[in-house]
């Protein structure tokens, strides 16, 4: 994604135009915010060769910081602003409802130690997403530990791992991974000194099944399988990619990345999936937070339920009639370990996620995968003969086009950046590696045909543009309150930080 | 059809168009025994019902707001949190928005990751601190994948202190596990009283890093400088925990030498939500900067010749160097990260000081009160900040049933994790303890043995 190739008109030599200035900038020495009251105990002594000589953090009072957080955030295009069809990325709509029940004080202010009587209601929430994720996956266990879908495939590398060495079987150091596969799964093997083996796509966007098979011998630790993968394709031979893999005594590894398009479509743990992890922050409508937090759970078949990470919820004392079941933490019997401090991204993952499972049921939950999929055809069925698409059948929920064209020197970036003068967020450029200047397009089921319309049409213009007007392309954005970057020289003067001005407290 | 725009004329219209009949037609390539498996779930609820449900599962909980008085801390801190940052992260424009990988539409979300990296570097000591971490544990664990890619793997000692926190510690060996790496120091019958320099005779010129916390588990404050020193003598590297609000006060780890420092930032303004979503803070020395995981944001002019932030450094991260990446991590706690930076400028130089003396004077007064009760007294001699270790004359557990019974949330039971420590307690004070309620905690542990 680097912009190398952009001419800048400005000079490096002239200070920048400083459009808002940093937290530090606006500091006044004195100029005091949130205070707090006086001690209500006798002062105790301080230990003197112990204490900081000086605390360089900005002073500002309260509204400075909310004046300076508001111009921010006008500076930033989000779901709420528009459509935002990133391909991979699953940014639906983030119902509002979700950011008030996992604000409810009863969620917000419970410690993680707390004695477990006191905390049944955030245990009962745990255990019953667990079940919801295991019927959604057809899996037969479920770990809500990791902290996002990285985080979940490195959970998952590691238990693997242990299945392996349980058996005694030590000599598998081979993960295959297919070539459109996104690169937190090659560098979450790399994380437990695997040997990566790249497997090559045929010309329909499945996994080349010939070059599977000569990979598959008894070094083979595990699979690693996006599915649908991330040119939008569900892979036509899914069922016999899983068995090759078996039959060398490989486990197959899903990245839900995707999930999306699978909701009461199709469950992975039944096509013999043994384990994968779930993006709530993709699937369920976790908002993304401008990067996070995410949460990765990890949903695993029977036989690698002991290794799952500890602890997980489960129901310590069974129910009765008018009495509920005691819920409680319970270690599987050959657990890897902790992934994190505490128990999961609880708050602003798990009890969203809930939340929305809740109120979309059996039937909801297929709806968004029906309507995910129709929506990402519909598109692909509009702009297919305007922008080539390599593999172009009915796709899942999103499909890759090339921002290219013959004769032109326009480029996906250029297209990219010519979305934003549109009002649209561009969609996922150079990714995925397989397909020449990429654009990878997921518009979510939340998005109306008006929409959809709307972006057929302004990248249809635009492919005339690039015909007709290179330049305007090639310099784009125009209409954003920034221009294109120059990234070279971030990362040659590599500026990280800032502080308070040198002479800042002279007048003291 | 809960968040579903379509009406069933655009539907069918967009079938036409697609060339297909039904929606079913779109799935012909999945399995057709697998294919549309009936979900055992729930039927659907509408808003009114599941706020209704939610609201029964939360208030089904005891909270520290009102519902129990809470000395608990060990990792997790009730502090004040200002009305302000849920306000602001409130903001569909910050928590709606994707990692900024378009700069020019994401100068707010760059701009405010700066900023908080600045906060961080300042608060720490140090000079560079990465966009965030998932929690304080696993910012620990990537410490050691840093000094494991440092040393390229010629070095395989890690020698971490018996008083880093119990999960931290299991985190990094959970993470370890397929590394040829070695853990030191932390044995079960390690000597909790020792000071830091019992460490120093464990690095050798093997080891990659020595990781210490500050204040440590059981809320000791100890000046490190010297141990930093020593370990550098043996070439290794020194990550410390730090606990953020304590550096509001205290000393900087940067100014003791630390190579690494890392932290929980769920103290700066994150509720406690049963555990997360928090912040894992990471700083490092500038010559590490090319070793460090994470994203990173630096600074830039764009086109217009305007000064503007970039994601730099990617060519560490997983999606461009795949396999070859200093690590895996990709979603990181962006809008904790943009809470954590709200609270450090509401609250400023005077602010973050003012709470970390808050917190140490009333942990002070709650152990000098304690430690008058017949039979109760400190472990561990001072100085420490927030936390101390009570021993208590019967076991821990029996102690915080009795207190639970009186709507106290007792301290940690430190037996958990120190066999040696059964009848002993880490108990913790904020600002949010009023005098009243550490009276109260002293009024129902004098009648411990009298019931």
């Amino acid at each position: 994604m680097s912009d190398t190739s952009t001419k800048l008109s400005a000079s490096t030599l002239t200070s920048p135009k400083i459009v808002e200035p940093t937290l530090f900038e606006l500091s006044s020495a004195g100029r005091k915010g949130v205070s707090f009251p006086d001690p209500d105990v006798p002062r105790a002594k301080l230990p003197k060769s112990l204490l900081r000589a000086d605390l360089p953090l900005p002073e500002l009072a309260e509204v400075d910081v909310v004046r300076h957080y508001m111009r921010l955030s006008k500076f930033n295009y989000s779901v709420d602003d528009g459509f935002y069809p990133l391909g991979s990325c699953t940014m639906k709509y983030n119902p509002k409802i979700n950011e008030d029940t996992c604000r409810l004080p009863g969620f917000l202010f419970t410690h993680p130690l707390q004695p477990i009587e006191t905390v049944q209601g955030n245990l009962a929430l745990m255990f019953t997403l667990q079940e919801w994720l295991k019927e959604i996956s057809g899996f037969e266990a479920v770990t809500l530990q990791p902290a996002a879908g990285a985080h979940g495939e490195f959970t998952g590398v590691l238990i693997m791992r242990a299945y392996h060495r349980s058996r005694g079987d030590d000599k598998r150091v081979k993960m295959l991974i297919p070539d459109s596969a996104h690169g937190t799964n090659p560098a979450s093997a790399n994380m437990t000194g695997l040997t990566i083996v790249q497997i090559p796509s045929d010309e329909r966007g499945n996994i080349d099944l010939k070059a599977l098979k000569e990979q598959c011998d008894d070094t083979v630790f595990g699979l690693m399988m996006t599915n649908p993968n991330t040119l939008g394709m569900f892979d036509e031979h899914v069922e016999e990619v899983v068995k090759i893999v078996h039959d060398c005594g490989g486990l197959v590894y899903g990245d839900g990345a995707n999930l999306n398009a699978l909701l009461g479509i199709i469950r992975p743990g039944d096509v013999g999936f043994d384990l994968m992890h779930f993006n709530l922050h993709k699937t369920f409508a976790v908002p993304h937070g401008g990067g996070g937090p995410g949460s990765g759970p990890v949903g695993v078949a029977a036989h690698l339920a002991d290794f799952l990470p500890e602890p997980l919820v489960g129901i310590l004392e069974e129910g009765e009639e008018d009495v509920p079941p005691l819920y409680g933490f319970v270690k599987p019997a050959k657990s890897i370990g902790r992934m994190k401090a505490f128990h999961g991204h609880f708050g602003g993952g798990l009890v969203r996620a809930f939340t929305y499972i809740a109120m979309h049921g059996p039937d909801g939950l297929k709806d968004i995968a029906q309507y995910a999929v129709l929506n990402a055809n519909y598109l692909l069925a509009r702009l297919r003969d305007t922008y080539h698409v390599p593999y172009d059948r009915i796709c899942m929920h999103e499909f890759v086009a090339e921002g290219q064209f013959a004769g032109s020197d326009v480029r996906a970036l250029d297209i990219a950046k010519r979305l934003m003068d549109y009002d649209f967020h561009p969609p996922t450029n150079y990714f995925p590696l397989i397909v020449h200047e990429a654009l990878m397009i997921e518009p979510t089921e939340t998005e109306n045909k008006d929409t959809l319309d709307r972006f057929a049409d302004t990248l249809i213009k635009i492919a005339e543009e690039a015909k007709s007007q290179p330049e305007l392309l090639h310099e784009a954005p125009h209409n954003t309150p920034f221009g294109r970057m120059d990234e070279v020289k971030a990362a040659r003067e590599l500026v990280l930080c800032c502080w308070l001005p040198e002479d800042y407290n002279l007048g003291e | 059809m809960t968040y579903l725009p379509h009406s069933p004329k655009e539907r069918d219209a967009m079938l036409a168009t697609i060339g297909v009949k039904s929606l079913e037609d779109l799935f012909k390539d999945i399995p057709a025994k697998h294919r549309f498996p009936n979900l055992d779930l729930p039927p659907a609820l509408t808003e009114m019902e599941a706020a209704a449900e939610l609201a029964e599962l939360a208030e089904s909980n005891e909270n520290v707001h009102g519902d129990l008085i809470s000395f608990l801390g060990a990792g997790a801190y009730n502090h004040y949190i200002p009305a302000v940052i849920n306000h602001i992260i409130s903001r569909g424009e910050f928590y709606t928005a994707y990692t900024p990988y378009q700069p020019e539409i994401s100068q707010g979300t760059l701009q405010a990751a700066f900023e908080y990296q600045s906060l961080i570097s300042a608060l720490t000591g140090m000079d560079v601190s990465n966009a965030s971490h998932y929690d304080g544990a696993t910012a620990a664990a990537e410490a050691v994948n840093m000094a494991y890619a440092q040393f390229r793997g010629k070095r395989k000692k890690v020698v971490i202190s018996p008083t880093v926190h119990p999960q931290y510690r299991a985190v990094i060996r959970t993470y370890t596990q397929g590394m040829s790496v070695e853990v030191a120091g932390d044995n079960a019958e390690a000597n909790l009283e020792s000071g830091p320099e019992a460490l120093a005779s464990l690095v050798d010129e093997n080891t990659m890093l020595v990781i210490v916390q500050y204040p440590d588990f059981f809320g000791r404050v100890y000046d490190y400088a010297a141990l930093i020193e020593s370990a550098h003598s043996k070439g290794a590297l020194v990550c410390v925990v730090a606990n953020p609000t304590a550096l509001g006060l205290f000393k900087t780890p940067g100014a003791m030498g630390a190579d690494i420092v890392v932290g929980e930032g769920q103290p700066l303004g994150i509720p406690m939500w049963f555990g997360g979503p928090w912040l894992g803070f990471f700083t490092t020395k500038k010559a590490f900067v090319h070793k460090m995981a994470g994203r990173l944001v630096g600074e830039t002019v764009d086109s217009r010749g305007q000064r503007a932030y970039v994601l730099t450094l990617t060519s560490r991260e997983q999606h461009i160097k795949r396999e070859r990446a200093t690590s895996n991590i990709c979603t990181n706690q962006g809008l904790l990260a943009l809470a954590s930076a709200v609270y450090m400028s509401v609250l400023g130089k005077n602010g973050m000081k003012q709470v970390a003396e808050l917190c140490y004077h009333k942990a002070h007064y709650a152990a000098e009160q304690l430690s008058k009760i017949e039979g109760y007294g400190m472990c561990f001699p001072e100085p420490f900040f927030h936390e101390f270790v009570l021993c208590c004359p019967k076991p821990a557990s029996e102690v915080n049933a009795h207190l639970l019974e009186h709507g106290i949330l007792g301290g940690y039971d430190l037996g958990q994790d120190y066999p040696a420590l059964k009848n002993h307690l880490l108990i913790a004070v904020t600002e949010m303890n009023s005098r009243e309620d550490i009276d109260t905690l002293v009024d129902a542990l004098s009648e411990v043995d009298h019931e």
